[in-house]
């Protein structure tokens, strides 16, 4: 993988800031926009992978055990998984330091 | 075999685009530019030129499809004035942001309102700082000479910068001068075929113009601002290669009766011929003046210029374009931040003149200098001078 965003330095950056390599987009760490983040609760989860099907960031995957969870790097905090969870087990709560 | 014509500075232009192989002219006709894309369109359309000419709705989009044509390995060109180039302007960042050595002649023009169709700087001045090498010609000959390095230069792999020529509108533009035309052949042992080194193709593909966050984005402008400096070196070099290929020299800074001058007149474009008719009716009238004439306006030669006014207390800078509220003169702006930490500096006096197509003849430079001298040596309320308004 190439060199993350943070460690390059203006000699690194090529002709024309052109992309040779595909796929790069997936360093950028979308998550730190985040004010809000969800949390679930697992026990009334009727894992239909809803929030899934509605993550306009596509972040949202089936764990071990069958759970949708968000990856967080790259969760931007939307809410749209809360609003659309049919039996409203996830809740946005403020990130705090 | 170059050979000697009377021709109008227009049809030059484009007659040596094509010699140098243009493939792609993505243009709209502005006066006073109109003449060299009307040209190359006959070129075309005659087929006397094996080039693709997209006639497009507007400068945004000549410039535009001057990109797309470029990235694609395209040999490119385009030419536009006044309104033209601002409607261009955010299209120009681009070009330079992209590294894509699209060649275009300016001619320069007043902008509006009110309407002026003729001649001054204000267009160039507004485009000032758009990362691309600027040029400024003088005669016919310089403005051949010029079109034929700006390919050179803007497609050295180590500069790959757009570059654009400036010629003064009507005063240079629809001049019919005698013009040594370099042949074709000439031309090839001088440019060698444009190779874009990452050039749109299916075979291997790129993203270009992408997008930058907080975190890179300083970087990215970094390193085009050391890319347009270094390429000082290259634009001289090839400048000294033409010169002993054709026989006809030119320099970032150029001097005209400059020994022993106590005081010095600061020139851009076509006026620095009348201004040099000046300088030798001054001087034989027994004042110690000289003319020095900026070539190279982008990037800024800091060093030139320094060592070419070095030994003169007085400087007086001529602009054909008000920095509106602000110091007047851009030109003169710059030749006052060049020299400001100097530790000893001439006195710098700003006139603005020229405007819209003024004329500003050999008397008129006389008595701005006189002037400038008065000036320098009592001082002015005044930030400039704006030369020959009716009061």
């Amino acid at each position: 993988m190439a060199k993350s965003e943070n460690e390059l330095t203006w000699r690194d950056i090529g002709l024309g800031t052109i992309v040779t390599e595909p796929g790069n987009a997936s360093q950028y760490r979308t998550g730190d926009w985040r004010s809000q983040r969800p949390e679930y609760k697992f026990d009334g989860c009727i894992k239909c992978g809803e929030c899934a099907i509605f993550c306009p960031e596509g972040c949202i995957s089936q764990n071990e055990e069958g759970y949708f969870t968000a990856d967080l790097y790259y969760c931007k905090g939307c809410g749209i998984c809360a609003t659309e969870c049919p039996v409203y087990v996830i809740n946005m709560v403020e990130e705090a330091e | 075999m170059a050979k000697r014509v009377g021709i109008e500075t227009s049809i030059a232009i484009s007659e040596i685009a094509a010699a140098c192989d243009v493939d792609v002219v993505a243009a709209y006709p502005i006066t006073p530019q109109t003449h060299i894309v009307e040209h190359l369109a006959d070129l075309v359309a005659n087929g006397n030129l094996d080039a693709e000419y997209i006639p497009v709705e507007s400068e945004h989009s000549a410039m535009s499809a001057c990109l797309g044509s470029s990235a694609a390995g395209a040999r490119t060109f385009t030419a536009t004035a006044g309104q033209g180039l601002e409607l261009m302007h955010e299209v120009l960042f681009v070009a330079s942001a992209m590294r894509l050595p699209v060649i275009m002649a300016v001619a320069n023009r007043a902008i509006s309102s009110p309407l002026s169709v003729w001649g001054d700087h204000s267009d160039v001045m507004a485009a000032r700082d758009v990362g691309w090498i600027q040029l400024f010609v003088e005669n016919g000959q310089e403005a051949v000479d010029n079109t034929i390095c700006a390919f050179r230069m803007g497609e050295d792999p180590d500069v790959l910068l757009p570059v654009m020529v400036n010629l003064d509108g009507f005063h240079l533009s629809h001049m019919i001068e005698p013009i040594i035309m370099p042949s074709k052949q000439d031309i090839e042992k001088f440019l060698p075929p444009y190779e874009y080194p990452l050039p749109l193709h299916p075979d291997k593909p790129v993203a270009m113009g992408d997008f930058a966050p907080p975190n890179i984005f300083t970087e990215a402008k970094w390193a085009q601002e050391v890319n347009l400096r270094k390429s000082y070196d290259k634009i001289v070099e090839i400048w000294q290669e033409f010169g002993q290929q054709f026989g006809r020299h030119y320099q970032p800074v150029e001097h005209y009766r400059t020994e022993e001058a106590d005081t010095l007149l600061i020139t851009m474009g076509s006026f620095s011929e009348t201004a040099m008719t000046a300088i030798d009716s001054l001087r034989e009238q027994g004042y110690n003046v000289g003319l020095v004439r900026i070539r190279l306006w982008r990037p800024f030669p800091f060093e030139d210029f320094r060592q070419s006014v070095s030994k003169a207390n007085t400087l007086i800078v001529l602009d054909r374009a008000i920095s509106t509220g602000g110091p007047g003169g851009p030109v003169a702006s710059e030749v006052k931040a060049a020299l400001y930490n100097e530790p000893e500096k001439p006195k710098i006096v700003s006139f603005v003149a020229g405007l819209g197509g003024r004329d500003v003849t050999r008397e008129d430079f006389e008595v701005i200098i006189l002037r400038g001298q008065e000036i320098a040596e009592h001082g002015s309320q005044n930030e400039y001078e704006i030369f020959g308004v009716r009061e």
